[in-house]
């Protein structure tokens, strides 16, 4: 990837003032919101609304024209004067000339729309990603992956649209039809009131199915996502599928969830013919009317044959905006829902970020300390964790041991505040990390974990995750020492090989290799290992211990694990039982004690004494 | 901070420099599609999915030319209403006469709508999943080598994507009938009411076909980088999202944000390139439409001056040219969709013409019940891929009712010794018998119910745990469901959940924890009660609890059955009845823990390291240990 000039970034305004000013206005309504944020573009929302008022004016006049021409050329064949004759070239001009000016208009009007709302999506996208990053920990726990997308594609869209579905096509019906109807009313109102007597009807039908129509695609989406999860499970799975003989019941599955997606879309198919189909009549019959009521005024020498023609063109220009209003009426909609969750995604407090003129950590002797914490989870009645105290000087190995649940991982996370403290606290040579900027705490503290995401880019990059201007001996160095060069290299693209979910799939083993490789780049003071061995084998583990041995002495090393074997060596052990230390010591002094630690030591060392199986057992 | 050599974090060196080593999101670049508008082998495909609905078709082609017919006469009426009923001589009946044909016309024009708009959706919302079912039924059967070489997205692209433009396809191909009708009809018409003027106003339609040429090659790169674009940047977030865990641990926001910042801004540049594109024809089709009008008034008002032109006739021409660029447009465009269809239609037989390599034999045999319950390797030769063999020759029997370990190290063939009891692949030579049968002379479905198999990777599907414990076993009760959940010890837990068994697994249960899964994977092998158990040990490391648990539902599960395990753990492998020790696809030791001790072979050897599982010891220790490598 090349690196981009730099007076480009200017060009497209600072970022951080596109963020900040998507977070204003919190007290207004979603779509009040929408439209000042909107209006931040002000030339552009401007030529835009300009644009559409002329536009919409030139549109009126055509018809006007094309009757005031037809009632010249009849004049012709009464008078036949010469004088007709220019009257009606130039009439042609103008008819001419404002058809030109009209596309012209109509040009700016739908270019600068959908340029304010590409705009808008550009940055409300920014806002977004900037707060997607900032939310911490336990706001990810709780809020499911794909909500998210869906806030962050298809709620975006529905605010980005409104302003050129919602708020320019609202001037141009209110154009159109207001004017359409004054300028018809006023010529006839016996016949303005027939040409316009579709137009509630067309309104109010298409306002219903398009309505309608959004909600049943809410539910056909899913419904669709369901029929997509079938697929993709089944095709993921497909030795399961295969090993109990199930593609008779897969197929099934896939019929049931199929079919209610199919009489959906039916459905839909139904809303949409039913409501066009009557929109199309009901313009047809106040056609028919104008014509039979026209033509009678006409016959009766009340009206010209010109004035109906454009009573006529009238209405066939008027029908393609009504129909819209439906579209209209569905943005609002749209905006309106879409614009709720929105904002209520970018509203979120943040449970952890920096202070106003917070200070950076600074490591001297590298000191880590814990004292009397406490940490209960948003919404949990017990503590996870409840007056832990230890202490770690640089160079030393910390050893956490535990059952599931007995709070080794939420310590892990507490560290680099992932999660901030009940009570108690945590420092860095004597910085209370809730006082430091959480980059520079961050930059110091790596934690390696249990299932580190794999990014779709090539090996080096993803080592090279957190320091993507490290050189690439450095990268090798620590892949060398995570025990991950030497597969590397016999791979054929080497650490060019893209990996992740579009790329080469790694083993368990082999990805948490690669993170802790990612953590050994950063130099970081400190090093927290979160049960991020389990997959890598006993000797593997061994070598990339006894290598990491090298840079451990300026470092604290904490390692979470439920293998004995990956952290009897540690400098301290300690056994974590229910968010307390039951036990703390040395590997020796643990066993020598008898107590929990021995009785796991025991368990895991010989574990099959109790257990036969097969039927030499019965 | 000091010992081995320190470099800090660098950084730009100007500011607005990206990183050299930094990117978000992935993106699979999409094959431009500009290929051949038609291709008749793929029509010839496609049109065996549509015949079954052909009436419908045939019925929605005459609605189209029907209800075309009728938008063409709407105009006519209205001109022959104001010729015949209110210029001179022109009487109220006439009028009348008139104004009821354009009623009539109406009522027809609505009908033809209602039949042409829902005939069509339907049935290419049919076609469509009837494609998808038929390539997903395909699925299911094609060999499991196609499916280990082919990822999974970009199956799901087929079923999805390809299928999508399909629908519409279809959709609009029978309107571009209509459209192509119309235009010729417009043409039609035209000439016929005044050859001269109809000449002069359609003169411009070719004006805007030359436009149109010139502008959709461009517009349509335009476009397609406005989607490449689009797409690129939501999967850049969607990575975001996905990984901020990772993000936020090695503290990547800043430097994401920059390079997000950077696709989004290409994004809105390629968009507004676009809407530049499709905005640019706005005026040229409404200056052609104001010449077409300004010919109808100057030529038609001189015409009507010489007595050769009736009032009327200007006012349909008016009509008409209303409607006149609508078909051009739309008909340009079709040719991008059809382009695009054929090359889907040709993505989706080749997903329908993968061979299913593995079928029944007509006079198969169904495993029954009552077989013995033994497996026998007779000479089993087989390897992924020709001159390559994983398994040489390969000889053994398990007796019914007898539990035997595989053992070897990485690459020794016992995953796919596994595979082929279940005929998962074809034997190159020798055979497989199951209770005395040749696998291949079964039927599929009866060897599938009569061995169960447990992956290494516990593998749930979404639903409730209940569904996930029964799989495709329906004729299991919840009693019996309940029982094999107790007995694997997975009961305790998932009373424990609230929702009890009832509650719905998201994510392929990616929230209970590893050994939890491979009890729930356990249950269901016990519930679907086969003779025949294969199961391939976990090699990942299960906090000892739970090993406790999984190592107690083995037992449980193996009683009674005849089992195949490829054992990691020596607890399960000092257990086994009899040991099968493969190395490089061969078998070179076999008999029960004490046996191979005193043979003092590989076995032995390996098992005198002291590693609690064969798997933790390291290649070079195997080599060592492996008299036949180490002497080579």
């Amino acid at each position: 990837m090349t690196t981009d000039k730099a007076g480009r970034v200017h060009s497209r305004g600072d970022a951080q003032a596109h963020v900040a000013a998507a977070h204003a206005g919190k007290t207004h309504s979603p779509l009040k919101r929408i439209t000042l944020y909107s209006l931040r573009h002000p030339w552009q929302a401007g030529l835009a609304i300009g644009a559409t008022v002329v536009a919409s004016v030139l549109q009126l006049l055509i018809p006007r024209l094309l009757g005031h021409a037809v009632d010249q050329a009849q004049g012709i064949l009464s008078t036949g004067s010469e004088g007709a004759q220019q009257a009606l070239f130039w009439s042609a001009m103008t008819l001419l000339g404002v058809s030109v000016a009209r596309g012209f208009f109509t040009l700016v009007q739908n270019y600068y729309s959908e340029s304010v709302g590409h705009h808008v999506g550009y940055e409300l996208r920014l806002a977004f990603y900037d707060k997607v990053q900032r939310l911490s920990y336990s706001y990810h726990d709780k809020v499911h992956t794909g909500d998210l997308i869906t806030i962050g594609l298809l709620d975006l869209d529905g605010l980005r649209m409104f302003f050129s579905t919602g708020f320019v096509r609202t001037i141009l019906l209110s154009v159109l039809i207001g004017v359409g109807a004054f300028m018809l009313l006023t010529t006839d109102v016996l016949l303005g009131c027939l040409a316009l007597s579709f137009v509630p009807f067309v309104a109010w039908r298409s306002s219903v199915a398009q309505l309608k129509l959004r909600g049943t695609w809410l539910v056909l989406q899913k419904k669709l996502s369901a029929l997509t999860r079938v697929m993709e499970e089944n095709l993921g799975g497909i030795r399961v599928v295969r090993a109990f003989s199930g593609q008779d019941f897969e197929l099934a599955k896939f019929d049931a969830a199929s079919k209610e997606a199919l009489d959906l879309s039916h459905d839909r198919v139904h809303i949409r013919v039913r409501n066009t189909s009557m929109m199309t009549f009901s313009f047809f019959t106040a056609m028919g009317l104008v014509l039979w009521f026209g033509g009678n005024k006409v016959i009766a020498g009340e009206m010209s044959v010109g004035t109906l023609a454009s009573f006529l063109t009238f209405m066939t220009i008027l029908q393609m905006p009504v129909r819209q209003l439906g579209l209209m009426v569905n943005s609002f909609a749209r905006a309106a829902t879409c614009g709720e969750r929105f904002y209520a995604f970018l509203d979120q407090p943040l449970a952890i970020a920096d202070a106003p003129g917070v200070a950076e950590l600074k490591v001297t002797d590298g000191t880590l300390r814990l004292e009397d914490v406490h940490f209960t989870y948003p919404g949990a009645n017990h503590p996870t964790l409840d007056g832990v105290t230890f202490e770690a000087r640089a160079g030393q190995t910390i050893g956490i041991v535990g059952a599931p649940g007995s709070g080794k991982s939420t310590l892990a996370h507490l560290i680099p505040r992932f999660y901030d403290v009940s009570s108690g606290r945590i420092t860095i040579d004597g910085q209370d990390v809730s006082a430091v900027s959480l980059q520079s705490l961050r930059r110091s503290v790596a934690v390696v974990q249990q299932d580190s995401f794999l990014f779709t880019t090539t090996i080096e990059n993803n080592i090279a995750y957190g320091d993507p201007w490290s050189k690439e001996t450095k990268i090798e160095k620590a892949a060398e020492s995570a025990q991950l060069h030497n597969y590397i290299m016999g791979l054929p693209a080497g650490y060019d090989t893209v990996v992740g979910e579009r790329g080469v799939s790694l083993s368990g083993g082999q990805r948490q290799r690669l993170s802790i490789a990612r953590s050994l780049v950063l130099k970081p003071a400190v090093m927290v290992f979160d049960d991020s061995t389990a997959a890598i084998d006993a000797g593997t583990e061994h070598r990339i211990r006894s290598a990491m041995r090298r840079y451990a002495s300026d470092r604290v090393t904490l390692i979470i694990s439920h293998r004995l074997s990956s952290l009897m060596h540690a400098d301290v052990i300690l056994f974590l039982d229910g968010g307390k230390i039951v036990e703390r010591g040395t590997h020796e002094q643990l066993l020598a004690n008898g107590g929990r630690y021995r009785a796991l030591y025991d368990l895991q060392t010989r574990p099959s004494d109790d257990i036969e199986i097969g039927s030499a057992a019965q | 901070m000091s010992a081995v050599e320190e470099e800090d974090r660098e950084t730009a060196s100007f500011p607005g420099q990206r990183p050299p080593r930094a990117s978000v999101g992935s993106h699979r670049i999409e094959e431009e599609i500009f290929g051949k508008a038609y291709d008749p082998r793929t029509v010839r495909r496609i049109w065996a999915f549509v015949q079954p609905y052909r009436l419908k078709i045939y019925l929605s082609v005459a609605a189209v030319l029907v209800f075309t017919i009728t938008q063409l006469a709407i105009p006519l009426i209205i001109g022959r209403a104001i010729d015949i009923g209110m210029t001179e001589g022109g009487t109220a009946t006439n009028l009348l006469w008139a104004v009821v044909s354009f009623a009539v016309v109406v009522v027809v024009n609505f009908a033809a709508s209602w039949v042409q708009e829902s005939e069509v959706g339907q049935v290419a919302e049919n076609v469509l999943f009837d494609m998808r079912r038929a390539m997903f039924a395909q699925l299911q059967r094609v060999s499991l080598s196609f499916m280990d070489k082919t990822e999974v997205g970009r199956l799901m692209s087929r079923l999805q994507g390809d299928v999508n433009s399909m629908q519409e396809f279809l959709e609009t191909s029978v309107i571009s009938v209509g459209d192509m009708v119309l235009l010729f009809g417009i043409v039609v018409v035209l000439l016929t009411l005044d050859f001269r003027l109809g000449l002069l106003t359609l003169s411009t339609m070719p004006i805007l076909f030359i436009v149109r040429i010139f502008w959709l090659p461009p517009a349509k790169r335009a476009f397609w980088a406005a989607h490449e674009t689009n797409s690129i940047t939501a999967g850049a977030m969607a990575e975001g999202i996905n990984g901020v865990r990772t993000v936020q641990n090695l503290d990547r926001q800043k430097v994401n944000f920059e390079l997000y910042d950077d696709k989004a801004f290409n994004n809105l540049q390629t968009q507004l390139t676009g809407s530049r594109f499709a905005q640019v024809m706005v005026p040229i089709v409404d200056s052609l439409t104001g010449i077409a009008m300004a010919i109808v008034v100057v030529v038609g008002g001189s015409l009507v001056l010489n007595g050769s032109l009736e009032i009327g006739v200007i006012v349909a021409f008016i009509f008409y040219i209303q409607r006149f660029f609508d078909p051009i447009r739309s008909l340009t465009m079709q040719y991008s969709i059809m382009q695009r269809a054929m090359t889907s239609g040709r993505r989706i037989t080749e997903v329908l013409d993968v061979p299913s390599s593995i079928n029944d034999k007509p006079d198969a045999v169904t495993l029954t019940r009552d077989m013995d319950g033994s497996v026998e390797f007779r000479d089993v030769v087989f390897g992924y891929s020709p001159g390559r063999p994983v398994l040489k020759n390969v000889s053994f029997t398990v007796k019914p009712g007898e539990t035997v370990a595989l053992v070897g190290p990485t690459g020794s063939g016992k995953t796919s010794a596994m595979s082929l009891v279940h005929r998962f692949y074809e034997v190159d030579s020798g055979a497989v018998l199951v209770g005395g049968h040749d696998v291949r002379d079964v039927t599929q479905q009866s060897l599938g119910e009569q061995v169960a198999m447990v992956l290494q990777e516990p593998f749930l599907f979404t639903g409730s745990i209940f569904d996930n414990i029964r799989y495709n076993k329906a004729s299991a009760t919840r009693e019996q469901v309940i029982n094999a959940a107790v007995a694997v010890g997975a009961h305790d837990f998932i009373m424990r959940i609230p929702g009890g068994y009832d509650s719905i697994l998201e994510q392929r249960g990616s929230n209970l924890s590893l050994g939890q899964r491979q009890l729930l994977s356990f249950a269901r092998a016990l519930v679907a009660d086969a003779k025949i158990l294969v199961l391939d040990e976990a090699t990942a490391n299960i906090d000892s609890y739970t090993e406790r648990q999984i190592q107690k539902a083995l037992l449980t599960l193996l009683e009674g059955r005849t089992g195949m395990v490829i054992a990691h753990r020596l607890a399960t492998i000092r257990g086994a009845d009899r040991i099968i020790v493969l190395q490089n696809g061969e078998m070179i030791e076999t008999g029960n823990h004490d046996e191979l001790m005193e043979k003092n072979g590989l076995y032995a050897k390996l098992y005198n390291m002291n590693y609690s599982s064969f798997d933790d010891i390291p290649d070079d220790l195997v080599a060592q240990a492996n008299p036949r490598t180490a002497s080579t």
